[in-house]
């Protein structure tokens, strides 16, 4: 490890994320600026999750990183490897026994513990974004809470398509004041948001933007009355464990076009099989 | 400038402001929460625990107001050669440290603005004593409720009813710290 700082990041910039991630928990939703540091890697590979990270990180942390639910992928395999290597943390897959989790795109099926971090990689942390592409002017809409476009905007989908289309970053309201791009993982996720016993924390790199979720803070997902909001699921058991309960990633097993539904989240499902659990299409 | 004021610093500095900002971080994330934070020694009268946020957060970026006692040869050359931080006055500081009664009044520190409500004070209060006793806390943070010894529970009340303006509180007593951040009621 010699040669490197530890994590990678330099002291005086842990620091200026530090303080940071300290204003985003005491402002549950509000988008905290800060000067995000180029990384070793592309943009789309979580820099921001990354530089997050490597602020919260200690020598003692057991690392978990999952891409869409797997450990395997390049990304999270590259990412594991780095903190590996300018940290010398242990690195875990499983979801029960890491302490610091950097995710794209899930949220582990698994509930979080007390003295669990969550770590989130964000593209674009601005829920307002596509209705409105000026920065000053989102900002004024934060900060007179006024969130009736997007409102207006679910509802758009409600008489287009007779429900809400949105199916990921599905934005909710946290602590009945910021409205909160959760980044993209789907809306069956989002409860999940509430009421969690670990601390949630959200980087966005190129957008240079840190916010957070204190344990046990109230997030709901935006909707109406009449329309209120529905994680769906499909409509299938895991072929491999059987859960009824998760979310699945439909797959193609065969050239004939075979295709099975699968955990996305793949320790959960590799758990539930070691744990004697079998799916119709399980081996 | 005395040599003892320069010892007293992370040895490790690394390391140890990583478990430190662990320590801040779980307290300001589960208000109410009692923790250990070690690795600092800084001159009186600053505790342990408040010599460790100060090494952890501060720099040349940070201002920083030493109020009462505080504000002495000792600590000024100890945080100035360890952290750079350039110290002010209340109204235009980013940490703020001291006794409960040399920190008043409150509405001296910046609380943010509607569009940055980020850009507030935060306020490390020595206290005699921290002990999980007291004023009963609600908010994000916590589950149910928590409870913590406060110095003070209207100011906690005023702060809270503007949110998302406000400040945030890091209690310190010997080695430990606590913390509540602008969301927390207070009752
Ligand atoms: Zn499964």
């Amino acid at each position: 490890m010699s040669g490197y700082n530890f994590a990678y990041l330099d002291e005086q910039t842990k620091r200026m994320i530090r303080r940071a991630i300290l204003k985003a928990l005491a402002i549950p939703g509000y988008q905290v600026p800060f000067a995000s540091r180029e990384m070793p890697m592309p943009y789309g590979w979580g820099t921001g999750g990354v530089q997050v990270s490597a602020a919260v990180l200690t020598p003692e942390d057991r690392f978990k990183v999952i891409d869409q639910g797997a450990d395997d992928t390049t990304n999270a395999v590259s990412i594991r490897r780095f903190f590996e290597r300018t940290a010398g943390i242990a690195t875990t897959t499983a979801t029960r026994d890491a302490t610091v989790i950097q995710t794209r795109h899930r949220i582990p099926e698994e509930p979080l513990r007390e003295g669990q971090i969550l770590v989130y990689q964000v593209p674009i942390p601005e829920p307002l974004r596509f209705l409105e592409p000026r920065e000053s002017e989102t900002r004024k809409m934060h900060s007179l809470a006024e969130y009736g476009l997007m409102h207006v905007k679910l509802y758009e989908d409600i008489s287009r398509h007779g429900h809400i289309a949105t199916t990921y970053a599905y934005p909710v309201k946290v602590e009945e004041r910021y409205v909160m791009d959760p980044s993209p993982i789907p809306k069956f996720d989002n409860p999940k948001l509430s009421d969690c016993a670990a601390i949630q924390l959200f980087g966005a790199g190129r957008e240079q933007r840190i916010y957070a979720l204190p344990p046990y803070t109230t997030v709901a997902s935006l909707d109406f009355d009449d329309h209120p909001f529905d994680p769906s699921r499909a409509d299938h058991p895991c072929g491999l464990c059987g859960s009824v309960e998760t979310y699945l990633d439909e797959v193609i097993m065969d050239d004939a076009g075979g295709r099975m539904f699968v955990c996305s989240d793949t320790d959960h499902c590799e758990t539930r099989q070691n744990a004697g659990y079998r799916g119709k299409d399980a081996g | 400038m005395r040599t003892e004021n320069l010892s007293g610093g992370f040895t490790d500095p690394s390391v140890q402001s990583a478990h430190a900002f662990r320590a801040v971080m779980e307290a300001m994330a589960r208000p109410g929460t009692i923790h250990d934070i070690a690795g600092a020694e800084p001159p009186a009268p600053l505790s342990r625990a408040a010599g460790a946020v100060l090494l952890t957060l501060c720099d040349t970026e940070t201002p920083v107001h030493l109020a009462g006692a505080t504000d002495c040869d000792a600590v000024r050359t100890w945080l100035a050669f360890h952290t750079g931080a350039p110290l002010s006055g209340p109204s235009h500081c980013m940490l703020a440290v001291g006794e409960w009664g040399a920190l008043a009044p409150l509405s001296s520190y910046p609380v943010g603005t509607s569009e940055y409500p980020d850009r507030s004070a935060t306020l490390i209060v020595e206290c005699a004593e921290l002990a999980a006793s007291g004023a009963t806390l609600r908010g994000p943070g916590i589950r149910e409720t928590a409870r913590l010894s406060l110095p003070d529970t209207e100011a906690f009340r005023t702060n809270r009813a503007h949110f998302p303006l406000g400040l945030d509180f890091i209690f310190t007593s010997g080695s430990q710290l606590a913390a509540l951040p602008r969301t927390t009621e207070v009752s």
